[in-house]
Order: structure tokens, then sequence, then C-alpha cells
């Protein structure tokens, strides 16, 4: 089958799932409904799509298919923030009730987060893929802890606020940061079209890259902080979904069989919408919201995740 | 031309390239050699960009390569390193079609594909052109990477050690193919070696290195006799002449 064929069928499944979430079973007033459905189809869409390329480009400038943003603890960094925003400055500080400043702080600190953790540990290229995975447990972990021992501390009816951006929660989307997310998406894309071909040249390795002509230095400065600006999109939007981005972008990678980034990442995109609409279809429809879709996806993910790491032992060994 | 002028890099405090000057003549094959860790691959990184130099310059014709866009380069000088892991999965011709990306920067053109058909022929990999770079031998590997740094089309083409895990049959068809680039294309050669009776029968000039330091530099003749040899490698080694071509017979020296 070839690749155009295949995006066509992920396009038709992703409009199937989108004609399907917008349309099935609408009671009450159409005219309540039908909007409000609109924006969770637009919600889950710039997450996914965000996710979705995001992961793709960062896994092309660190050469390797497991380690993605999330894995590395970037979501972990926004609650760090958030939460000592809520501790040390309470939820009725101007960084909590303005949403655009409270989003550009998270995106200047996770920014900050990726680059010093490029810079220490994918650099060099002198560190093994496991170790840079348990690295990257053990930041989760510690800013994990960090911020469960914050929330310990803090006044119970701040918990209560901080709360609703802990879970990803697609029932709630921050409604206010779409439109922001959307620009900032569409932004990223008309980058994306400048660079494609170069991030082609990058998955033949850093040597080869800069022999044919890549500024090697400078592209990974700007992917990277493209992928964290993406990924703070997406946590504000809906909170952390830490396993997503490895599960698109890898059955992209093993359904669309090239090199193209174009193709990859249009793939995954799609991917991401038929995974996040259909399931949260599937979620509302048929086990009727006993469960949230960001549960299944890191339990179908998890396990996923443990394949590719399995696969990939055993084909270096 | 290729100038090198006082070039030293230092990992901590030790001069993995100690304050080096060599310049490389132009439509000839150069080859570095010189004991293990004598610096020098790290040289040929310096010179291809691949790393930065701490102190000193290189020169392509009067300008410094640190000064010239990574495109523009590109189209000048080509290097081929001895790993190339690759994440993706690649067709012998996908591959070679990226040597032309200083050109064509992903969109072929019909003189890019020419280009293209010509290193694939002249690797004698036309014929295999649709098969899977994982599913080769290391040789044939080997071939496609030289494959694409040809359709590069540059003026200077920089290797480091491309005979590694290479059989003696695949050497020999690999150094003459670099011969063929130089002698018949006009192409400027640099290349490691760690065999020398490689650099002895095909090189026109040979760099020694020792410890981060150019030790020896000349025409190839000048370099291989156990004088010299004695200076770089502190082993006695018998040279003997086969047919017009100088034999280092270092097996059971000591």
């Amino acid at each position: 089958m070839r690749n155009s064929t295949k995006i066509i069928i992920l396009a038709v499944l992703a409009l199937i799932f989108v004609g399907l979430y917008a349309f099935y079973d609408i009671k009450g007033g159409f005219s309540y409904a039908f909007p409000r459905r609109l924006i969770k189809i637009l919600a889950m869409s710039v997450t996914g799509v965000a996710i979705a390329y995001s992961t793709v480009v960062f896994q092309t400038i660190t050469h390797n298919r497991i380690l993605t943003p999330s894995v590395m603890g970037l979501d972990s960094m926004y609650m760090v923030v958030q939460t000592f925003i809520y501790f040390f400055l309470g939820s009725t500080s101007i960084l909590v009730m303005n949403k655009y400043l409270n989003f550009s702080i998270s995106i200047i600190a996770m920014v900050l987060f990726a680059l010093i953790l490029y810079r220490t540990l994918f650099r060099a290229d002198k560190y093994p893929i496991y170790f840079l995975l348990l690295v990257g447990m053990i930041l989760g972990t510690l800013l994990g802890s960090a911020t469960t021992f914050l929330q310990v501390l803090i006044d119970p009816n701040e918990y209560l606020n901080l709360q609703s951006k802990m879970f990803a929660s697609f029932s709630k989307v921050n409604a206010d940061l779409l439109w922001i997310g959307l620009a900032i998406l569409i932004v990223a894309f008309i980058y994306g079209f400048r660079i494609m071909s170069q991030l082609d040249v990058m998955s033949l390795g850093r040597e080869n890259a800069i022999n044919l002509g890549v500024n090697y230095d400078k592209l990974v400065m700007n992917v990277l902080v493209l992928s964290s600006v993406l990924i703070a999109t997406s946590t504000a939007l809906v909170g952390p979904i830490t396993f997503f981005g490895l599960i698109v972008a890898n059955l992209s990678y093993q359904f669309l069989t090239t090199y193209k980034h174009s193709v990859l990442i249009l793939g995954a995109s799609l991917i991401s919408i038929i995974a996040l609409v259909g399931g949260q279809f599937i979620i509302e429809h048929v086990f009727e919201l006993s469960t949230t879709l960001s549960v299944i996806i890191n339990f179908v993910g998890g396990i996923y995740f443990i394949y590719l790491l399995l696969r990939e032992s055993r084909s270096a060994g | 031309m290729i100038q090198v002028k006082e070039l030293s890099k230092f990992f901590g405090k030790k001069a993995v390239v100690d304050n080096v000057s060599v310049t490389i003549e132009t439509g000839k094959i150069t080859s570095f050699i010189g004991p293990n860790g004598a610096g020098k691959s790290t040289l040929l990184s310096m010179v291809s960009r691949l790393l930065n130099a701490d102190t000193g310059e290189v020169l392509l014709d009067t300008n410094d390569i640190r000064r010239i866009k990574s495109d523009d380069f590109a189209k000048r000088v080509s290097i081929l390193k001895q790993s190339n892991f690759m994440n993706v999965r690649l067709t012998i011709r996908e591959l070679v079609s990226f040597g032309r990306y200083p050109y064509s920067k992903g969109r072929l053109s019909e003189e890019d594909i020419k280009f293209v058909d010509q290193a694939l022929d002249y690797m004698n990999l036309t014929d295999m052109q649709d098969q899977f770079l994982d599913e080769l031998s290391g040789g044939q590997r080997q071939r496609a990477f030289i494959a694409m740094v040809i359709a590069q089309d540059t003026d200077y083409v920089l290797l480091d050690e491309p005979l590694n895990n290479l059989d003696m049959k695949h050497s020999v068809q690999i150094m003459k193919i670099l011969r063929k680039l130089v002698d018949e294309l006009g192409k400027t050669v640099i290349i490691v070696l760690h065999d020398i009776n490689f650099a002895s029968v095909y090189s026109d000039r040979i760099v020694a290195l020792k410890d981060g330091r150019v030790i020896k530099e000349g025409p190839t003749n000048d370099i291989i006799n156990s004088d010299a040899l004695k200076q770089i490698y502190d082993m006695d080694i018998p040279v003997q002449e086969q047919n017009g071509c100088r034999i280092c017979v270092y097996f059971n020296s000591h």
C-alpha cells in the first residue's frame, strides 16, 4: 500500500470519528450542544496535533524513538510551576488569575528545562538510551515528589483549585487558551514547512547532517524550543498525558515506513485525532464517563512503551 | 586548497591535536596516518566542521571555514565518518539522493537525478539501488555511503577510516575508486588510514601524526622508509619493494 493511500485512510477515519462525536445522539437543544462539541473537538485536535508534532521532531533531533519530551519530565515541570505558584503566591495571585500570564510563565520554564536537559544529556551523544531513560524517570519522580510535598503542605482550599490542573481531562478543556493554542500551532506549522527537509537530513545522524550542510546546532535549538512550546500548550489545554506522544509517533513510524517528516508528522497528527476524538467518543457513549481517556491512554501507552523497550534491547543485543 | 593553521583541540587538559599546521594539495590523495590516539580523526573532524577547533583556523581558499555558510560549505567539502548508525530505513537510492541535498533542498531536479544515477553507476550499485541499507553487507553499505558523497559532487572528499571492517577485496575496491575520483574527476581526497600499506600504495602524500602533532609530512616515498616509520610508530619496519609498490613488513618486527 502506498503512503498516500495510508494517509487518506487515516484522514477518512479521523473524519468519521469527528463526525460521530459531533452529531451522534445529540439530546436537548442542538444549538446548545453542537457548538460545545465542536469546541471540544477543536481542543482535542489542537492537543493531539501539538503532541504528535512535538514528539516526532524531538525524537528526530535526539536520534531516538523511545524518549519523548513527556517521558523526560517536561509534563512534570508544568506541574512544578503550577504548584509553586499556588503554594507561594496563592490562587488569587495575578499569575493564576491571568491565564495568559500563567501560560507564558509555564512556557518559559518548560523551554528552559528542555534546554538544560538537552545541554547536559543529549548533546555529547555519549550516554546510552537506557541511561537517559533512567535520568528522565528519576527527574520525573523528583519533580513529582517535590510537587506532592508542596501539595501536602498547601492550604486545602488552594489544593482544590490546583487539583483541576493536575489531571488530564477532555471534558473540561481550558477554552480561554484554546485560541492561543491554535495560533501557536499554526505558527509552528508555518515554521515547520521551512525545516521539513532539514529534519529529513537530520535522521541520517549528526555527522551526515552537518556534512550535507544543515546548520545543526541552530536547528536543534530551534526544534527544542518548538517542541517545548507545543508540549506546554497541550499540557495547559488539557493537562499531562505522558505516553500519548510516544504511541502516536511510533505508530506513525511503523505504519508509514518513510523518512519524510512531512508524511510522518501528518500521519502522527491524524492518528492523534483518531485516538483522542474516537477515544473520547467511546468514553462518553460506551463507558458513559465511568473512566477518563487519559487513564486509558496512559495504560495502553505504558504497555506499548514496555514493548518498544524490549524490542530495542533485543535489536541492540 | 585547504590550509590548516596552528590548529589545536583539547579534551580536558590534554591536547588531542596540538598546534598542527598542514597544507593539503589539490588533485591528490593525502593520507593521515599514525598510531592510535594520534589525533587523526579529530583533525579530520575539525577540517570538515564536525568539531570546532579550540585555537587556530582552517582556510578553504583563503576563507576561514567557520565563516562559510553551511550549505555553501557542503557544496565544497564532504566528510564520511566511520559509524553511520541511523534510525530510519532507507534504500541505497534514497541515501545517495540525500547527497544532492545541498543543491536540491529535498526537491530533486533533473540534474540532481543525473548526478545520483552517475554516482550509483560509479559505485556499481545501479542494479541494487532499491535494496534497503540494513539488508546489505558492510562493504556494500560503505559503497552506498561513498556514492552519496560522490553525488554531493564536492571538490574535497574527506573519509575517516573507510576501510574499517572491510575485507581485502572490498578495501582494494574502495581505494581504487578513490584513486579514480582523483585521477578522472580531479577531486582532492583526504583519508585517515590505519593500514600503512594502503597509504603507501594509493596515496600521493602522507601526513603522519603522533601525540597530536605532525611528525612527518611529504610525498609518499619520503615517509614510507624505515627511518621515518621508526619515528612515527616506534617500530623497526623493513620496507620492501614489490612491483613498484613499497610494502611495509611490520608483522614480526619489534
